[in-house]
Protein backbone atom coordinates (compact mmCIF):
# COMPACT_ATOMS: atom_id res chain seq x y z
CA UNK A 1 0.00 0.00 0.00
CA UNK A 2 0.72 3.50 -0.68
CA UNK A 3 1.41 6.25 2.25
CA UNK A 4 2.15 9.31 2.62
CA UNK A 5 3.26 11.13 6.25
CA UNK A 6 5.74 14.39 6.79
CA UNK A 7 9.09 13.01 7.91
CA UNK A 8 11.04 15.82 9.20
CA UNK A 9 9.16 18.76 7.84
CA UNK A 10 9.14 17.25 4.45
CA UNK A 11 6.50 15.18 2.71
CA UNK A 12 7.42 11.65 1.44
CA UNK A 13 5.31 9.08 -0.17
CA UNK A 14 6.35 5.32 -0.07
CA UNK A 15 4.91 1.59 -1.09
CA UNK A 16 5.01 -0.41 1.84
CA UNK A 17 3.50 -3.87 2.67
CA UNK A 18 0.88 -4.21 5.63
CA UNK A 19 3.79 -5.91 7.87
CA UNK A 20 6.61 -3.58 7.58
CA UNK A 21 7.70 -1.88 10.84
CA UNK A 22 8.61 1.87 10.53
CA UNK A 23 11.90 1.10 11.26
CA UNK A 24 12.30 -0.75 8.30
CA UNK A 25 10.50 1.44 5.78
CA UNK A 26 12.19 4.48 7.19
CA UNK A 27 15.66 2.95 7.70
CA UNK A 28 15.89 0.61 4.21
CA UNK A 29 13.47 2.14 1.80
CA UNK A 30 13.77 5.97 3.15
CA UNK A 31 17.17 5.79 3.94
CA UNK A 32 17.25 7.70 7.18
CA UNK A 33 20.03 7.07 9.15
CA UNK A 34 19.38 8.58 12.45
CA UNK A 35 17.08 5.54 13.54
CA UNK A 36 18.88 2.25 14.53
CA UNK A 37 17.61 -1.33 14.72
CA UNK A 38 19.10 -2.57 18.64
CA UNK A 39 16.45 -5.13 19.43
CA UNK A 40 13.65 -5.22 17.39
CA UNK A 41 11.29 -5.88 20.79
CA UNK A 42 10.92 -2.28 22.31
CA UNK A 43 14.02 -2.87 25.05
CA UNK A 44 16.42 -0.51 23.72
CA UNK A 45 15.34 2.78 22.80
CA UNK A 46 17.71 2.83 19.48
CA UNK A 47 15.18 2.71 16.89
CA UNK A 48 12.56 5.60 18.59
CA UNK A 49 11.32 8.84 16.71
CA UNK A 50 8.47 11.02 17.51
CA UNK A 51 4.85 10.54 15.99
CA UNK A 52 2.76 13.54 16.25
CA UNK A 53 5.25 14.77 18.77
CA UNK A 54 4.91 11.59 20.94
CA UNK A 55 7.52 9.18 21.74
CA UNK A 56 7.16 5.91 19.90
CA UNK A 57 9.46 2.91 19.00
CA UNK A 58 9.50 2.81 15.49
CA UNK A 59 10.20 -1.07 15.81
CA UNK A 60 7.12 -1.70 17.38
CA UNK A 61 5.35 0.70 14.87
CA UNK A 62 3.67 -0.85 11.72
CA UNK A 63 4.52 1.89 8.74
CA UNK A 64 1.05 2.09 7.81
CA UNK A 65 0.00 3.55 11.17
CA UNK A 66 2.10 6.82 9.83
CA UNK A 67 -0.23 7.11 6.86
CA UNK A 68 -1.41 11.17 7.24
CA UNK A 69 0.54 11.61 10.48
CA UNK A 70 4.44 13.86 11.43
CA UNK A 71 7.00 11.32 11.83
CA UNK A 72 10.15 13.98 13.38
CA UNK A 73 13.87 11.89 13.73
CA UNK A 74 16.56 13.46 15.73
CA UNK A 75 17.51 15.17 12.77
CA UNK A 76 14.50 16.97 12.63
CA UNK A 77 15.29 18.65 15.41
CA UNK A 78 17.78 20.86 14.07
CA UNK A 79 16.58 24.38 12.48
CA UNK A 80 18.44 25.88 9.09
CA UNK A 81 21.59 23.63 9.77
CA UNK A 82 21.86 25.03 13.56
CA UNK A 83 21.42 21.94 16.46
CA UNK A 84 18.77 22.68 19.33
CA UNK A 85 19.78 23.06 22.81
CA UNK A 86 19.50 19.33 23.69
CA UNK A 87 21.70 18.30 20.92
CA UNK A 88 24.16 20.58 21.70
CA UNK A 89 24.14 19.88 25.00
CA UNK A 90 24.98 16.43 24.14
CA UNK A 91 27.96 17.51 21.76
CA UNK A 92 29.82 19.60 24.76
CA UNK A 93 29.29 17.04 27.42
CA UNK A 94 30.69 14.00 25.37
CA UNK A 95 27.57 12.50 25.60
CA UNK A 96 28.21 10.11 22.40
CA UNK A 97 30.55 7.17 22.21
CA UNK A 98 29.45 5.08 19.27
CA UNK A 99 26.17 7.04 19.02
CA UNK A 100 24.10 4.36 18.28
CA UNK A 101 21.38 4.95 21.13
CA UNK A 102 22.25 8.75 20.63
CA UNK A 103 18.86 9.29 18.38
CA UNK A 104 17.12 7.39 20.89
CA UNK A 105 18.49 9.26 23.92
CA UNK A 106 18.19 13.16 22.67
CA UNK A 107 14.48 12.00 21.40
CA UNK A 108 13.68 11.16 25.27
CA UNK A 109 15.21 13.83 26.48
CA UNK A 110 13.50 16.47 24.35
CA UNK A 111 9.98 15.08 25.18
CA UNK A 112 10.83 14.61 28.93
CA UNK A 113 12.02 17.97 28.90
CA UNK A 114 9.20 19.54 26.96
CA UNK A 115 7.04 17.75 29.87
CA UNK A 116 8.85 18.73 32.81
CA UNK A 117 11.76 21.60 32.57
CA UNK A 118 13.02 20.84 35.64
CA UNK A 119 13.50 16.97 35.91
CA UNK A 120 14.16 15.29 39.15
CA UNK A 121 16.75 12.77 39.15
CA UNK A 122 14.16 10.11 39.92
CA UNK A 123 12.09 11.27 37.14
CA UNK A 124 15.17 11.52 34.52
CA UNK A 125 16.22 8.12 35.62
CA UNK A 126 12.74 6.87 34.76
CA UNK A 127 12.50 8.88 31.49
CA UNK A 128 15.66 7.34 30.71
CA UNK A 129 15.00 3.47 31.29
CA UNK A 130 13.99 2.75 28.00
CA UNK A 131 17.22 3.21 26.36
CA UNK A 132 20.03 1.44 26.63
CA UNK A 133 23.25 2.64 26.38
CA UNK A 134 26.57 0.42 26.71
CA UNK A 135 29.67 3.10 25.67
CA UNK A 136 29.29 6.37 27.59
CA UNK A 137 27.96 4.53 31.27
CA UNK A 138 24.86 7.61 31.11
CA UNK A 139 26.74 10.11 33.38
CA UNK A 140 27.56 12.39 30.20
CA UNK A 141 24.14 11.80 29.29
CA UNK A 142 22.61 12.47 32.88
CA UNK A 143 24.94 15.74 32.58
CA UNK A 144 24.06 16.70 28.97
CA UNK A 145 19.89 16.63 30.26
CA UNK A 146 20.51 18.22 33.15
CA UNK A 147 22.86 20.70 31.48
CA UNK A 148 19.66 21.99 29.30
CA UNK A 149 17.26 21.51 32.23
CA UNK A 150 18.93 24.51 34.22
CA UNK A 151 18.96 26.90 31.77
CA UNK B 1 18.78 -12.42 59.08
CA UNK B 2 15.52 -11.07 58.63
CA UNK B 3 15.31 -11.56 62.64
CA UNK B 4 13.41 -8.56 64.41
CA UNK B 5 16.69 -6.47 65.93
CA UNK B 6 19.10 -7.73 63.11
CA UNK B 7 20.87 -5.26 61.09
CA UNK B 8 19.42 -5.88 57.12
CA UNK B 9 21.76 -3.59 54.86
CA UNK B 10 25.37 -4.19 55.43
CA UNK B 11 28.06 -1.99 53.97
CA UNK B 12 31.34 -3.21 52.94
CA UNK B 13 34.52 -2.04 51.18
CA UNK B 14 36.22 -3.83 48.51
CA UNK B 15 39.68 -3.10 46.69
CA UNK B 16 41.25 -4.42 43.29
CA UNK B 17 44.11 -3.63 41.08
CA UNK B 18 44.84 -4.57 37.83
CA UNK B 19 48.00 -4.69 35.68
CA UNK B 20 46.18 -5.14 32.29
CA UNK B 21 48.99 -5.47 28.95
CA UNK B 22 48.26 -4.22 25.88
CA UNK B 23 47.57 -5.92 22.67
CA UNK B 24 48.16 -9.54 21.59
CA UNK B 25 51.57 -9.93 21.82
CA UNK B 26 54.51 -12.73 21.30
CA UNK B 27 55.07 -11.37 17.63
CA UNK B 28 51.60 -11.69 16.34
CA UNK B 29 50.29 -8.68 15.77
CA UNK B 30 51.24 -6.33 13.59
CA UNK B 31 49.28 -3.32 12.59
CA UNK B 32 50.06 -1.28 8.96
CA UNK B 33 48.94 2.53 7.84
CA UNK B 34 49.52 5.02 4.41
CA UNK B 35 49.25 8.25 4.97
CA UNK B 36 49.01 9.95 1.97
CA UNK B 37 48.80 13.72 1.18
CA UNK B 38 45.06 15.50 -0.60
CA UNK B 39 45.46 17.55 -3.62
CA UNK B 40 44.30 20.24 -0.75
CA UNK B 41 47.28 19.51 1.11
CA UNK B 42 45.34 17.75 3.70
CA UNK B 43 46.11 14.17 5.03
CA UNK B 44 44.14 11.16 4.73
CA UNK B 45 45.56 8.31 7.34
CA UNK B 46 44.40 4.51 5.86
CA UNK B 47 43.91 2.52 8.63
CA UNK B 48 41.99 -1.02 8.87
CA UNK B 49 41.17 -0.70 12.57
CA UNK B 50 37.75 0.45 13.76
CA UNK B 51 36.27 3.68 15.30
CA UNK B 52 33.68 2.25 17.75
CA UNK B 53 32.87 4.73 20.09
CA UNK B 54 36.41 4.62 21.62
CA UNK B 55 37.72 8.12 19.67
CA UNK B 56 40.15 6.69 17.87
CA UNK B 57 39.50 8.46 14.93
CA UNK B 58 40.17 11.55 17.44
CA UNK B 59 43.32 9.71 18.78
CA UNK B 60 44.80 8.66 15.84
CA UNK B 61 44.30 12.06 13.87
CA UNK B 62 46.27 13.51 16.80
CA UNK B 63 49.13 11.24 16.72
CA UNK B 64 49.39 11.53 13.14
CA UNK B 65 48.84 15.33 12.93
CA UNK B 66 51.77 15.43 16.37
CA UNK B 67 54.21 12.97 13.70
CA UNK B 68 53.85 14.84 10.82
CA UNK B 69 53.58 18.34 11.87
CA UNK B 70 50.92 19.23 10.51
CA UNK B 71 47.39 20.71 12.74
CA UNK B 72 45.12 18.32 13.86
CA UNK B 73 41.75 19.89 11.43
CA UNK B 74 43.90 18.56 8.89
CA UNK B 75 43.99 15.16 8.97
CA UNK B 76 41.44 12.37 8.24
CA UNK B 77 41.47 9.13 9.85
CA UNK B 78 39.33 6.73 7.35
CA UNK B 79 38.71 3.49 8.50
CA UNK B 80 36.08 0.54 8.04
CA UNK B 81 37.60 -0.76 4.76
CA UNK B 82 40.35 -3.44 5.14
CA UNK B 83 40.88 -3.12 0.76
CA UNK B 84 41.78 0.41 1.05
CA UNK B 85 43.85 -0.03 4.01
CA UNK B 86 47.17 -2.11 4.91
CA UNK B 87 46.96 -4.70 7.30
CA UNK B 88 45.93 -4.68 10.81
CA UNK B 89 45.65 -7.69 12.67
CA UNK B 90 42.32 -6.05 14.52
CA UNK B 91 40.59 -3.58 16.91
CA UNK B 92 40.59 -5.41 20.28
CA UNK B 93 43.01 -6.45 23.23
CA UNK B 94 43.41 -2.42 23.96
CA UNK B 95 45.53 -2.73 21.08
CA UNK B 96 44.65 0.59 18.39
CA UNK B 97 45.86 3.34 20.17
CA UNK B 98 49.39 1.66 20.91
CA UNK B 99 49.88 -0.27 17.67
CA UNK B 100 48.32 1.58 15.09
CA UNK B 101 49.61 4.68 16.83
CA UNK B 102 53.33 3.20 16.65
CA UNK B 103 52.59 2.74 12.62
CA UNK B 104 51.15 6.19 11.99
CA UNK B 105 54.18 7.76 14.06
CA UNK B 106 56.41 6.11 11.35
CA UNK B 107 54.55 6.85 8.37
CA UNK B 108 54.33 11.08 9.60
CA UNK B 109 57.81 10.60 10.23
CA UNK B 110 58.05 9.84 6.38
CA UNK B 111 55.48 12.33 5.13
CA UNK B 112 57.41 15.14 7.50
CA UNK B 113 60.58 14.32 5.53
CA UNK B 114 59.20 14.73 2.46
CA UNK B 115 57.40 17.97 3.38
CA UNK B 116 60.90 19.32 4.74
CA UNK B 117 62.83 18.04 1.29
CA UNK B 118 59.89 20.11 -0.35
CA UNK B 119 60.27 22.99 1.46
CA UNK B 120 64.14 23.21 1.33
CA UNK B 121 63.75 24.05 -2.21
CA UNK B 122 60.94 26.39 -1.90
CA UNK B 123 63.10 27.83 0.51
CA UNK B 124 66.48 27.18 -1.12
CA UNK B 125 67.52 26.42 2.84
CA UNK B 126 68.91 22.72 3.88
CA UNK B 127 66.37 20.44 5.21
CA UNK B 128 68.54 20.34 8.67
CA UNK B 129 67.85 24.20 8.93
CA UNK B 130 63.78 23.87 8.95
CA UNK B 131 61.11 23.15 11.65
CA UNK B 132 57.61 21.95 10.96
CA UNK B 133 55.26 22.33 13.99
CA UNK B 134 51.32 22.76 13.80
CA UNK B 135 50.82 23.17 10.10
CA UNK B 136 53.75 25.30 9.73
CA UNK B 137 57.50 25.39 8.24
CA UNK B 138 59.91 27.86 9.57
CA UNK B 139 63.69 28.35 8.93
CA UNK B 140 65.11 27.88 12.32
CA UNK B 141 65.41 30.71 14.12
CA UNK B 142 63.12 32.95 11.65
CA UNK B 143 59.08 31.77 12.89
CA UNK B 144 57.92 34.72 10.99
CA UNK B 145 59.08 33.59 7.52
CA UNK B 146 56.72 30.17 7.24
CA UNK B 147 55.02 28.49 4.56
CA UNK B 148 51.99 26.21 5.37
CA UNK B 149 52.59 22.55 5.64
CA UNK B 150 49.50 22.42 3.37
CA UNK B 151 50.64 24.45 0.71
CA UNK B 152 54.06 22.72 1.19
CA UNK B 153 52.02 19.11 0.54
CA UNK B 154 50.04 20.88 -1.95
CA UNK B 155 52.84 22.06 -4.19
CA UNK B 156 55.09 19.09 -3.60
CA UNK B 157 52.49 16.92 -5.89
CA UNK B 158 51.66 19.87 -8.38
CA UNK B 159 55.24 21.48 -8.44
CA UNK B 160 57.86 19.21 -8.11
CA UNK B 161 55.84 15.83 -8.62
CA UNK B 162 56.89 14.35 -5.67
CA UNK B 163 53.98 11.84 -4.12
CA UNK B 164 53.79 12.97 -0.49
CA UNK B 165 52.93 9.46 0.87
CA UNK B 166 54.29 7.77 4.43
CA UNK B 167 54.05 4.12 5.41
CA UNK B 168 54.38 2.68 8.72
CA UNK B 169 54.03 -0.50 10.69
CA UNK B 170 54.50 -1.71 13.81
CA UNK B 171 54.97 -5.06 15.40
CA UNK B 172 56.42 -6.43 18.84
CA UNK B 173 59.23 -8.65 18.18
CA UNK B 174 58.52 -12.20 19.56
CA UNK B 175 60.37 -12.76 22.70
CA UNK B 176 61.70 -16.02 23.14
CA UNK B 177 62.14 -17.75 27.10
CA UNK B 178 65.31 -17.73 27.98
CA UNK B 179 65.87 -21.84 28.63
CA UNK B 180 68.37 -21.48 31.27
CA UNK B 181 66.65 -18.06 33.33
CA UNK B 182 63.13 -19.02 31.99
CA UNK B 183 63.52 -14.82 31.10
CA UNK B 184 61.11 -13.20 28.46
CA UNK B 185 59.79 -10.05 27.12
CA UNK B 186 55.83 -11.20 26.30
CA UNK B 187 54.18 -8.23 26.48
CA UNK B 188 55.25 -4.60 24.46
CA UNK B 189 53.42 -2.53 27.86
CA UNK B 190 51.64 -3.08 30.94
CA UNK B 191 48.74 -0.57 32.22
CA UNK B 192 47.48 -0.56 35.80
CA UNK B 193 44.43 0.39 37.82
CA UNK B 194 42.67 -0.22 40.79
CA UNK B 195 38.85 0.24 41.64
CA UNK B 196 37.39 0.71 45.64
CA UNK B 197 33.69 -0.13 46.07
CA UNK B 198 31.43 0.87 48.12
CA UNK B 199 28.20 -1.20 48.78
CA UNK B 200 25.80 -2.49 50.43
CA UNK B 201 23.75 -5.55 50.80
CA UNK B 202 20.65 -5.88 52.20
CA UNK B 203 20.27 -9.34 53.43
CA UNK B 204 16.42 -9.72 53.64
CA UNK B 205 16.66 -9.71 49.74
CA UNK B 206 20.13 -9.95 48.54
CA UNK B 207 20.01 -7.30 46.72
CA UNK B 208 23.33 -5.58 46.40
CA UNK B 209 24.03 -1.91 45.81
CA UNK B 210 26.77 -0.43 44.66
CA UNK B 211 26.65 3.38 46.13
CA UNK B 212 30.16 4.78 44.81
CA UNK B 213 33.32 3.41 42.65
CA UNK B 214 36.40 5.05 43.17
CA UNK B 215 38.83 4.24 40.24
CA UNK B 216 42.42 5.00 39.07
CA UNK B 217 44.12 4.11 36.30
CA UNK B 218 47.61 4.52 34.96
CA UNK B 219 47.62 4.86 31.05
CA UNK B 220 51.18 5.83 29.89
CA UNK B 221 49.71 9.10 28.20
CA UNK B 222 46.89 10.42 27.58
CA UNK B 223 46.68 11.15 24.03
CA UNK B 224 42.95 12.55 24.64
CA UNK B 225 41.93 12.84 28.59
CA UNK B 226 38.41 13.51 27.77
CA UNK B 227 38.24 10.14 25.68
CA UNK B 228 40.23 8.22 28.63
CA UNK B 229 37.79 9.75 30.65
CA UNK B 230 35.07 8.48 28.67
CA UNK B 231 36.48 4.61 28.56
CA UNK B 232 36.85 4.87 31.93
CA UNK B 233 33.00 5.80 33.21
CA UNK B 234 31.43 3.90 30.48
CA UNK B 235 33.58 0.37 31.42
CA UNK B 236 32.94 0.73 34.98
CA UNK B 237 29.17 0.52 33.84
CA UNK B 238 29.81 -2.16 31.57
CA UNK B 239 31.65 -4.00 34.85
CA UNK B 240 28.91 -3.03 37.06
CA UNK B 241 26.80 -4.42 34.52
CA UNK B 242 28.56 -7.90 34.26
CA UNK B 243 29.09 -8.16 38.82
CA UNK B 244 25.47 -7.78 39.65
CA UNK B 245 23.11 -8.21 36.36
CA UNK B 246 24.24 -9.28 32.93
CA UNK B 247 24.42 -13.44 31.70
CA UNK B 248 24.14 -15.68 29.09
CA UNK B 249 22.97 -18.41 31.47
CA UNK B 250 21.53 -20.83 31.75
CA UNK B 251 22.10 -22.54 28.94
CA UNK B 252 20.84 -25.56 30.29
CA UNK B 253 18.79 -28.26 29.76
CA UNK B 254 18.97 -26.55 25.78
CA UNK B 255 21.10 -23.32 24.60
CA UNK B 256 17.36 -21.85 23.66
CA UNK B 257 17.06 -21.33 27.19
CA UNK B 258 19.91 -18.54 26.98
CA UNK B 259 18.81 -15.15 27.57
CA UNK B 260 18.12 -13.85 24.16
CA UNK B 261 16.64 -10.48 24.73
CA UNK B 262 17.46 -7.03 27.05
CA UNK B 263 14.75 -8.36 28.88
CA UNK B 264 16.68 -11.29 30.19
CA UNK B 265 19.98 -9.69 29.88
CA UNK B 266 19.42 -6.94 31.54
CA UNK B 267 21.56 -3.78 31.27
CA UNK B 268 22.78 -1.13 33.83
CA UNK B 269 20.43 1.84 32.79
CA UNK B 270 20.73 5.43 34.06
CA UNK B 271 19.13 5.10 36.98
CA UNK B 272 21.78 2.26 37.94
CA UNK B 273 24.68 4.45 37.82
CA UNK B 274 26.68 5.16 41.49
CA UNK B 275 28.97 7.52 42.34
CA UNK B 276 31.78 6.86 39.99
CA UNK B 277 35.11 9.04 40.56
CA UNK B 278 38.10 8.94 38.63
CA UNK B 279 41.60 9.96 38.69
CA UNK B 280 44.01 9.17 35.36
CA UNK B 281 47.78 8.94 36.06
CA UNK B 282 50.36 9.15 33.60
CA UNK B 283 53.52 7.44 33.60
CA UNK B 284 54.94 7.23 30.06
CA UNK B 285 56.04 3.81 28.12
CA UNK B 286 59.04 3.69 26.30
CA UNK B 287 57.19 1.77 23.69
CA UNK B 288 53.95 3.61 23.45
CA UNK B 289 52.89 6.29 20.95
CA UNK B 290 54.22 9.42 22.82
CA UNK B 291 54.01 7.25 25.72
CA UNK B 292 50.06 5.85 25.52
CA UNK B 293 49.06 2.28 26.79
CA UNK B 294 45.86 0.58 26.32
CA UNK B 295 42.79 1.85 28.14
CA UNK B 296 39.39 -0.10 26.97
CA UNK B 297 39.23 -3.19 28.65
CA UNK B 298 41.25 -2.41 32.15
CA UNK B 299 38.54 -0.50 32.77
CA UNK B 300 35.93 -3.29 33.24
CA UNK B 301 37.88 -5.53 34.16
CA UNK B 302 38.65 -4.44 37.93
CA UNK B 303 35.43 -3.50 38.43
CA UNK B 304 33.47 -6.54 39.30
CA UNK B 305 36.44 -7.85 41.74
CA UNK B 306 35.85 -4.90 43.84
CA UNK B 307 32.37 -5.37 44.53
CA UNK B 308 33.18 -9.30 45.16
CA UNK B 309 35.92 -8.20 48.04
CA UNK B 310 32.96 -5.19 49.34
CA UNK B 311 30.51 -7.70 49.55
CA UNK B 312 32.57 -9.92 51.30
CA UNK B 313 33.39 -7.28 53.78
CA UNK B 314 29.90 -6.42 54.21
CA UNK B 315 29.02 -10.18 54.74
CA UNK B 316 31.92 -12.17 55.07
CA UNK B 317 30.88 -14.34 52.03
CA UNK B 318 32.94 -14.74 49.17
CA UNK B 319 30.51 -14.92 45.97
CA UNK B 320 32.37 -16.78 43.39
CA UNK B 321 30.46 -16.89 40.28
CA UNK B 322 29.06 -13.61 38.43
CA UNK B 323 26.74 -12.09 38.25
CA UNK B 324 26.16 -11.93 41.78
CA UNK B 325 22.75 -12.18 41.75
CA UNK B 326 19.88 -12.09 44.61
CA UNK B 327 19.64 -15.19 44.97
CA UNK B 328 23.73 -15.86 44.91
CA UNK B 329 23.24 -13.60 47.75
CA UNK B 330 20.44 -15.11 50.01
CA UNK B 331 22.13 -18.98 49.04
CA UNK B 332 25.67 -17.71 50.25
CA UNK B 333 24.24 -15.97 53.35
CA UNK B 334 22.44 -19.66 54.13
CA UNK B 335 25.45 -21.70 53.78
CA UNK B 336 27.29 -19.30 56.03
CA UNK B 337 24.96 -19.58 59.03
Amino acid sequence: MRIRFKLDGQDVEVDVKHTDTLLKVLKDKIGVGSVNFGCGEGSCGACMVLINGRLRYSCLTLAGYVDGKEVTTVAGLARDGELSEIQKAFLENDAAQCGYCTPGMILTAKVLLEKNPTPSDEELFDALAGNLCRCTGYIPIINAIKSVAKR
Amino acid sequence: MGVKGEVAKLRGRGIAAICYPTGMNLGGDPSQTVIVAQPDGTFVVNVASVELGQGLRTVLAQIAAEAIGASVEDVEVRFGDTQLAPHDTGTFASRTTHRMGNAIIKAGQEVRQILLDVASKILEVSPQDLEIRNGKIWVRGVPDKSLTVREVASQAQFVYNTPVVGKGHYVKPKSLVDPDTGESDPHSTMAHGCVVADVEVDTETGEVTVLQLVTVYEVGRAINPKLVEGQIIGGAVMGLGAALRETVYPRYPQLTHQTTSFREYVLPTAGDVPKIIYKIVESPTQTGPYGAKGVGEMVANGIAPAIVNAIYDAIGVQITELPITPEKVLKALREKH
